[in-house]
């Protein structure tokens, strides 16, 4: 127990201070409540799908600088497909949308193992390259979403048995982010190939000499945040409504919330619960700074201390922690 | 007889560079085979290519008489060829149990050969990373016997490891041949060859040249082979210089009081003259790393005085410590050289580098310094680009060039020799007495203890982070400094071990 707590002290920690965070804004606006969490989370969506993304990449020792793209050419892909057909056919476009970012992700993955261009090169020019091809699928914002999919993260759902009070606090767009979430990456960490995505990003030396296939794990495991950056997409396409060819700050925002969550920049490191409290930790400080009304242009100046103390503060607490 | 690993004709070049030519090697099952061979001669090539890591050029690989490929290691794995190699090959973010989920080791034999090597205590729940690196070694060598492969690939297995483990490690690998399980073993030691080998095969220049079964006397003619020419393995016979050099009430160049280390090192005095080789003898982790991260500026004392040349030195930083010509060549290699830059740059780094003479880099000077102290120690700059193109011993002897480059006065070497072949070895020596002679000194700590009677004047020896005992080179047999390293007076009898039984041989692995 002990031990299971050391080792996932960096995200109970996180926990804790998106707890107390959310005490904090309960204080300075005794009025927020449920509802205002419910629309927090459903802005954190798409944010927590990139960062999910961005952290698998990140385990593995790479990086994804495509991410917002891969975003943006699903979320068109997601809203052209929809666009006047019926809601039956979403059942068929989802899929098609996923395995799409697969796809894109896994060509990623194939370029950096067989080219041996660095992967933050083969990534960036696929920035570019999905930029344009979103805009080409189509060139202003437009199309449609099933409307089931619209509601899907809308409101909450009663669970017998549980009080209503509790219920509220649980939006059904957390619970679509957990189940998604959940469906890859429980799987993924109980598998050889969650293992040996950790393997090659902590020494891909030995992880070849442990007999780990490192190119086709590479392969994999941008082809999984692909997967994910296809979930953020339909995130979009679906609290939207429609779909927008431009790419999101998401991709910054990806970077920073991983690291933050825990997840060490160079691989091996962390997990993905981390990053996606850490989207939540850094939605909700600006939504505190909005309420605290500072100056929108010093929020991106606090956002980024917030972030530089509390990875030196984790440093600062391991180092110490160790030493004794 | 049919033999288990049959491999011939095996080569392999990058490029144009030829690092195997035709080597070939034969085990038989239930044999502890020897592989042995001068830095550069193509061992590791040779073992990368039987276990997968790489592919050759030409050649052909049988197995119990069958063409097998080994395309990866873990083709080379489902063929029953295991290695372990030098660096150890646990995932390091992974905890022990992850990483033999990772290579589908079994768990129950994995623990009973952790038991098997003496591996004390062990959590299957730590991460890699916080084992000590001796015990990460054993446990890539437990990990691969729990897979009962039909050979295991030994590379260099005991030389970090502390005398107790080593011992356990080679009982077992001996334990493996009688059970009929084949074991290519690599190593420098002649010690373990004749101890647990039954044949060798020598390899020179990227080519086999010999197999010889291991008798009694078969080392003079496995160096011979390694280096296809006699050399002698001979004791200094002149006797100390320093003796003529030094007036014995001469002010000592270095003169440490009393100096402690954090819990590592305490209350260590001793002197070092201009003119003198001082060897330096430990077990590994008594404190000898402290000692020499002190003298070179690298740590901090939390106790006691370092005179230089009669001064007081407060020293924070290794600036400190090069600004009064001491020098330390660090036992990694890694850990002093510019890996991706070339020779002259990192010869040149010590002098060149300062900023406070401004101005562009002398050229001139530069290279006539560096060429000179290539030319001096006769390194092999075939590679220019890259530093990490070069062998071991050819990089060990660039850290040591740039300080004869610099013109230091005092050079710490702390195991320079480690892991590089006989030849150079000879050469490091040769170098460093002559640089004692030209009245530097130096301060030499070494993990092969044959080492002090061949370079050095007198052996401190230090135990539990103490100065235990100081023995003239006359006297520093191996017998001698093992007993000391083991904190036993100087003239207690005491066994060290199984090979203890080896005369003359003792405890040979610290």
């Amino acid at each position: 127990m002990t031990a299971y707590i050391r080792r996932n002290s960096w995200v109970i920690g996180l926990f804790a201070l998106f707890v107390t965070l959310l005490v904090f804004t309960k204080i300075i606006q005794p009025d927020y409540d449920a509802g205002d969490f419910g629309s927090l989370v459903r802005a954190a969506l798409p944010f927590a799908f990139a960062v999910a993304a961005q952290s698998i990449v990140i385990i593995a020792g790479g990086i994804d600088l495509s991410v917002a793209s891969m975003m943006a050419v699903t979320s068109v892909t997601a809203a052209v497909l929809m666009n006047g057909a019926s809601e039956e056919f979403a059942l068929v476009a989802v899929p098609l949308v996923l395995a799409m970012g697969f796809c894109l992700g896994a060509v990623n993955g194939i370029l950096i193992v067989v080219t041996r261009v660095p992967d933050i090169v083969v990534t960036l020019a696929m920035l570019f390259v999905l930029e344009g091809v979103a805009l080409l699928i189509l060139g202003s914002p437009g199309g449609a979403a099933a409307n089931w999919l619209k509601v899907m993260i809308v409101g909450t759902v009663a669970i017998p048995g549980v009080l209503a009070a509790i219920t509220a606090w649980i939006p059904n767009a957390l619970i679509v982010l957990l189940v998604s979430v959940a469906l890859v990456w429980i799987p993924l960490k109980r598998s050889r190939l969650g293992l040996s995505i950790y393997a090659i990003g902590s020494s891909q030396l030995a992880a070849f000499r442990s007999g780990v296939p490192v190119s086709r794990t590479k392969i994999l495991a941008y082809a999984l945040a692909g997967l994910f950056a296809a979930m953020g997409g339909l995130s979009l396409t679906m609290s939207t409504g429609i779909g927008a060819p431009i790419p999101g700050p998401y991709l910054m925002a990806s970077v920073a919330a991983a690291v933050l969550g825990g997840v060490i920049l160079g691989g091996g490191r962390g997990g993905i619960v981390g990053p996606i409290v850490a989207v939540f930790i850094l939605r909700l400080v600006r939504t505190d700074l909005t309420l605290l009304s500072v100056d929108p242009n010093a929020t991106t100046i606090i956002e980024g201390t917030i972030m530089v103390v509390v990875v030196m503060l984790g440093a600062y607490l391991a180092l110490r922690a160790r030493s004794r | 007889m049919n033999a288990l690993l049959d491999a011939s004709g095996v080569a392999k070049s990058y490029g144009a560079v030829a690092a195997l030519r035709n080597a070939s090697l034969s085990v038989r099952p239930g044999e502890v085979h020897a592989l042995m061979g001068a830095n550069g001669a193509g061992k590791s090539t040779l073992v990368k290519i039987l276990t997968g890591a790489v592919q050759p050029t030409a050649g052909r690989i049988l197995i119990r008489g069958e063409q097998r490929s080994v395309g990866s290691p873990g083709e080379a794995r489902r063929a029953g060829l295991l290695p372990v190699y030098q660096e150890p090959s646990l995932i390091p973010d992974l905890d022990v149990l992850q990483n033999l989920r990772l290579t589908q080791t079994p768990v129950e034999p994995f623990r009973d050969w952790v038991r098997e090597l003496g591996v004390p205590a062990l959590d299957l729940k730590d991460l890699a990373r916080d084992v000590p690196l001796a015990i990460q070694r054993v446990l890539d060598l437990a990990r691969a016997l729990a897979v009962e492969p039909e050979i295991v690939i030994l590379d260099e297995m005991t030389a970090a490891l502390p005398a107790d483990l080593a011992e356990r490690v080679l009982d077992v690998v001996r334990q493996q041949g009688r059970s009929g399980r084949s074991v290519i073993f690599i190593s420098h030691r002649f010690v373990e060859i004749s101890a647990i080998c039954d044949r060798a095969t020598v390899l020179r220049d990227g080519e086999t040249v010999g197999v010889v079964d291991i008798v009694p006397g078969v080392e003079e003619q496995i160096v011979e082979l390694m280096l296809g020419e006699k050399i002698e393995r001979r004791r200094r016979t002149t006797g100390p210089v320093s003796d003529a050099a030094r007036p014995s009430d001469a002010r000592p160049r270095i003169s440490v009081r009393n100096i402690s280390v954090g819990t590592k090192l305490h209350d260590v005095s001793f002197d070092l003259h201009d003119g003198e080789v001082a060897g330096v003898v430990a077990l590994e982790g008594q404190g000898q790393d402290e000692l020499f991260a002190a003298l070179a500026g690298a740590a901090r004392l939390s106790g006691g005085t370092i005179e230089v040349d009669g001064e007081t030195l407060t020293m924070s930083h290794p600036r400190h410590a090069i600004d009064k010509g001491i020098a330390l060549v660090p036992g990694d290699r890694a850990e002093a050289l510019l890996m991706q830059r070339p020779v002259r740059e990192n010869i040149a780094l010590p002098f060149s580098a300062p900023l406070r003479r401004w101005g562009p880099i002398d050229m001139r000077r530069e290279s006539e310094k560096v060429l000179g102290a290539i030319e001096r120690l006769q390194i092999d700059t075939r590679a220019q680009g890259e530093v990490q193109r070069l062998s071991g011993g050819n990089q060990q002897k660039v850290t040591i060039a740039r300080w004869i480059a610099a013109d230091a006065r005092t050079i710490l070497c702390f195991d320079p020799t480690r892991g590089i072949d006989v030849r150079t070895k000879q050469e490091i020596y040769r170098l460093l007495r002559e640089l004692a002679a030209q009245g530097k000194s130096i301060l030499f700590y070494t993990s092969e203890l044959e080492e002090v009677q061949l370079a050095c004047d007198r052996a401190i020896v230090i135990f539990g982070g103490r100065v235990v005992d100081v023995l003239p080179a006359e006297i520093a047999d191996e017998a001698a400094l093992t007993r000391a390293a083991y904190g036993l007076a100087r003239d207690a009898e005491a066994d060290v071990g199984v090979l203890a039984q080896h005369p003359g041989t003792a405890g040979a692995s610290p």
